[in-house]
């Protein structure tokens, strides 16, 4: 269905080709993963089964990619669209009308198909993804999986052979992926339709693919079936990473195959739970950082945060998980102070018992919070709300989801110099952070050329500068690499060893169990679970990460964890 | 970036969603003939009564029929640019109009201003007449935007862009994703400004400017980009086979047809004669030339609006208006045309024409 055939692919600016002479075939109905490190070019790969690349991208193509016979050099996308269907990242970047019934005909209405046959694709469609009651919405009101749902649905309709998608679930939380994976596989198994996936989080797909493609940073790729492709590959679920530490063969890629080998792996691993305390080692209860009291945030009629409380210890990290729009950016905005917040009160206690430098601002007593206390008392904290900009980001910071937003000079190195400043650091610490961060950013590039992990490091340099006793994240591990999340990882742990709390937002349930301590869920504005990331994530089927959900009674939820219980007991 | 955006920003379109996309309201175009049958009229009006019966028909219709949409919503903003345009108009009479005889309302001085300001003269007598003819003529203008702000009101613009031919296809998807781009500039702005004060630093002047419009440019033009590529790779433009000389020479000389023969239609004083065959020749060249155009893509329509007998008697109350506010003084004496001469401008003709205009409500009224 997909042939390439001697594919050299490079960009006009770039010196090193995305592709270097590949050749691969990929047979009809197939449901194959792209995967690769960040800049490996897995979205270019995409762009040339349209003919994106290079008609639209620009850029030096040599080789032949043909899909179902039509050579992409001498067909533009235009004409491939009754063949290639494309859903990209940011469904609402590309729709084109206004109303979900009209998106999902706008291609058939390009193709010329005769209104009849277009009602009846239409109707076929919204039954096959389940859209019937969204047909008469406007699309800026759906939720971001119902989007991503419309966007599908809008790429089918034309009835494509072979359906490209370029991180479909990258924004949706564990359900809405879900939905929207279910909604790919029935059409690769009752159409037929060949599907072309590219995603960061193997976890959440590996077990419906076929096929597997990976792309070396140097242009070279390999294409196979998923087992043999991740057995050696570099970047692997913890499915496969868990496999492979126990040594099974052939490597299981859903957790109904790993179940049914991993018994022995269960049995070693009870006898060594019972002769060595192992697992996370519960967190010394730092003081209390910041505390929250009766929080509430309206928007107009809708109610985001309804009378929240919640504490932060330092040195603590608690992940706020819940689904699409059950407030965790409207949470982290109104305890920033920055964002809306109807009713309740906030206090951001200093980083060494002090009440934040000047304590003149603030007078009102706050009425006794209900949990116990423990350390410094909260009432003696500041309401970040009332303080000076320059004042509160001493105290508390706030990442938000898209960080680029937040830079606006030249140059690294300027950013830097002028996050010093703002913070009132001594010269050369927000450059000296991002060093550690992530060595050899140069001082002289422009923020707009970093890679989506650099440029998150240098956001999270800026805002450290001022040495915050609350840091607070939305959603840092978006687009972000298995590697880039490593280091995210590691440097959100130096924070917390340095005596910070932080409270970071997020869907992707192995990064949580690999670094937060606590996990708080979210719904509907409600704290529903508050507890130890081990009990929350082993309690709820939908939040478990794959190594809890194989390993199944027993308390391990990462790798890391496993593999440190197996060396306890040699 | 739509799943984690705390601003919920009151959403223009939210009470409109589950309303099936304007079924069972009238074809779009039959609202426009309709309003611009009345806006025909009311350049012929005789005064200011006459105008304002025909603005009182548009005014109850929009409030019967209107969809719930954004545009609809826009109708008050019509009404209030309506009104002030009568108030400059005064305003301008009072302070520099031509001031004739007739009763003086308020005795004010008159302030000759020098040569150079071409014998125009500050303030003067206020005259009844005087008044009355500068309202009447703020009032013809102020008619006209509100005929168009109905047609707004009453149709959606988007589906009216749909039921345009389809060698204005490619417009008309230009105009809707236009449409779309100002609330996403003004989202995406907000986002940066939210997210700039948490550096820690209140920019002003110069600089916050600098550092809020790079951003938003940057995600304008990655935006216009994605879709740029969407549209592409979903088969925009495909049969389109670029435009034809003939066409544009058409289209040109349709359009130029159109402007002289409405220009002799509307003005009085024109050469009546010439105007009829001007638009005749403007409206053929305008069909033809989009029938050529129009056998050149080959793109369908989803969900094409119908047009029916409601449709029909929409338009037809339009175009009677239109027809009786024009031919009725033409065709009668002098002594039958009511009385003109009135400055109320009183008009027999204009009350049919304004109970011809309430018509479309009876078959329109919005459920």
């Amino acid at each position: 269905m997909i042939r390439f055939d001697a594919v050299t692919f490079r960009y006009s600016e770039a010196s090193t080709p995305v592709l270097d002479n590949a050749s691969l075939s990929i047979p009809e109905g197939e449901l194959c993963l792209v995967v690769g490190a960040t800049g490996s070019g897995k979205s270019t790969v995409l762009r040339l089964v349209n003919g994106l690349a290079p008609h639209f991208t620009g850029g030096h193509l040599t080789g032949t990619v043909t899909v179902d016979g039509l050579d992409t050099r001498t067909h533009p996308p235009r004409d491939l669209a009754g063949t290639v269907g494309v859903v990209g990242q940011d469904p609402l970047a590309g729709f084109v009308t206004e109303r979900v019934e009209d998106e999902l005909a706008y291609s058939m209405e390009q193709l010329g198909v005769p209104a009849p046959t277009m009602r009846q694709r239409v109707e076929e469609v919204i039954d096959l993804l389940g859209l019937h009651r969204l047909r008469h919405r406007a699309l800026t009101t759906l939720s971001a999986g119902e989007q991503q749902r419309v966007a599908i649905g809008s790429a089918l309709t034309a009835g494509p052979r072979v359906l490209v998608l370029d991180e479909p679930t990258s924004a949706l939380d564990p359900h809405a992926a879900e939905e929207v994976l279910a909604a790919l596989l029935r059409l690769v198994h009752d159409l037929g339709v060949t599907v072309l996936l590219a995603e960061h989080r193997l976890e959440r797909v590996i077990q419906y693919a076929d096929s597997v493609l990976r792309l070396d940073t140097e242009g070279a790729l390999e294409y196979g079936t998923p087992a043999v492709v991740l057995a050696s590959s570099p970047i692997a679920p913890p499915i496969v990473e868990l496999g492979r530490l126990d040594g099974w063969e052939p490597l299981p890629l859903s957790i109904r195959d790993a179940r049914r080998v991993a018994g022995p792996l269960r049995e070693r691993l009870r006898s060594a739970q019972s002769s060595v305390p192992s697992g996370a080692v519960a967190p010394a209860a730092g003081s209390i950082a910041l505390t929250a009291r009766g929080l509430r945030v309206r928007y107009g009629r809708m109610t985001a945060i309804d009378g929240l409380d919640l504490d932060l210890r330092a040195g603590e990290l608690t992940a706020l998980m819940g689904r699409n729009g059950s407030g965790k950016s409207s949470l982290l905005w109104a305890l920033q102070g920055t964002g809306t917040r109807s009713d309740g009160t906030v206090r951001v206690v200093g980083r060494h018992g002090m009440a934040g430098g000047s304590s003149a601002e603030h007078g009102s007593g706050l009425p006794g919070g209900p949990g116990a206390v423990v350390g410094s008392d909260p009432a003696s904290g500041v309401d970040p709300a009332t303080l000076a900009p320059d004042a509160a980001i001493r105290h508390i910071v706030l990442v938000p989801h898209a960080p680029a937003d937040l830079l606006y000079l030249e140059s690294v190195g300027a950013e830097c110099r002028e996050a010093d400043r703002a913070a009132g650091a001594l010269p050369g610490t927000a450059s000296a952070t991002l060093e550690r961060l992530w060595p050899g950013v140069p001082e002289a590039a422009h923020p707009r050329d970093l890679s989506e992990g650099q440029r998150l490091a240098l956001v999270l340099a800026l805002q450290l500068a001022g040495a915050p006793g609350v840091v607070l994240l939305d959603e840092p591990t978006r687009g972000l690499d298995y590697e880039a999340k490593r280091r995210l990882g590691a440097l959100l742990a130096e924070v917390t060893a340095s005596g910070g709390a932080v409270l970071l937002s997020s869907h992707d349930v192995e990064f949580v169990a690999g670094t937060a301590d606590r996990v708080v869920v979210l719904s509907d504005g409600e704290i529903i679970t508050d507890g130890p990331v081990s009990d929350v994530l082993t309690a709820s089927p939908g939040f478990a990460p794959q190594v809890a959900r194989i390993l199944r009674p027993l308390p391990f939820l990462t790798v890391d964890g496993v593999r440190r219980a197996i060396a306890g007991t040699l | 970036m739509p799943s984690a955006d705390p601003v919920t920003t009151p959403r223009l379109d939210q009470s409109v969603e589950e309303r099936p996309a304007g079924r069972g309201s009238p074809h779009p175009v039959s609202w426009w003939i309709w309003a611009i049958g009345i806006a025909v009229a009311t350049t012929r009006s005789p005064g200011i009564v006459s105008t304002v019966i025909l603005l009182a028909a548009l005014v109850a219709v929009v409030w019967l029929c209107h969809e719930h949409s954004a545009f609809s919503r826009a109708f008050p903003a019509y009404l209030a640019l309506a009104t002030a345009v009568v108030i400059v108009r005064v305003v301008f009479y009072v302070l520099v109009g031509i001031k004739t005889g007739g009763d003086v309302l308020v005795p004010l001085p008159r302030i000759p201003l020098p040569d150079w300001a071409g014998g125009i003269a500050l303030l003067g007598p206020v005259t009844a007449s005087g008044l009355l003819a500068a309202a009447s003529a703020g009032l013809a203008l102020a008619a006209l935007l509100v005929c168009f702000g109905s047609a707004v009101a009453l149709t959606n613009p988007q589906r009216t862009l749909r039921s345009l031919p389809a060698s204005l296809h490619l417009l008309g998807t230009s105009a809707v994703i236009a449409m779309t781009l100002a609330p996403q500039l003004v989202e995406s702005w907000q986002r940066v400004r939210r997210a700039q004060a948490l550096r820690g630093r209140s920019l002003r002047g110069r600089r916050a400017v600098a550092a809020t419009t790079l951003p938003v440019l940057e995600d304008a033009l990655e935006r216009s980009i994605a879709l740029a590529a969407s549209m592409d790779s979903r088969g925009y433009a495909r049969v389109h086979k670029g435009s034809s000389r003939t066409v544009l020479a058409l289209m040109l000389g349709a359009l130029v047809g159109a402007a002289l023969g409405t220009y002799a239609l509307l003005d009085g004083s024109g050469p009546r004669w010439l105007a009829f065959p001007l638009l005749a020749a403007g409206a053929t060249a305008a069909i033809t030339g989009s029938i050529i155009a129009s056998r050149r893509i080959a793109t369908t329509t989803y969900r094409p609006d119908t047009w029916g007998a409601r449709e029909s008697l929409i338009a037809g109350c339009g175009v009677a208006v239109a027809v009786l506010a024009v031919a009725v003084p033409a065709i009668l004496p002098p002594p039958l045309r009511g009385a003109a001469a009135d400055v109320g401008g009183w008009s027999l003709t204009f009350i049919v024409c304004g109970a011809l205009a309430i018509v479309p409500a009876l078959v329109a009224v919005r459920r």
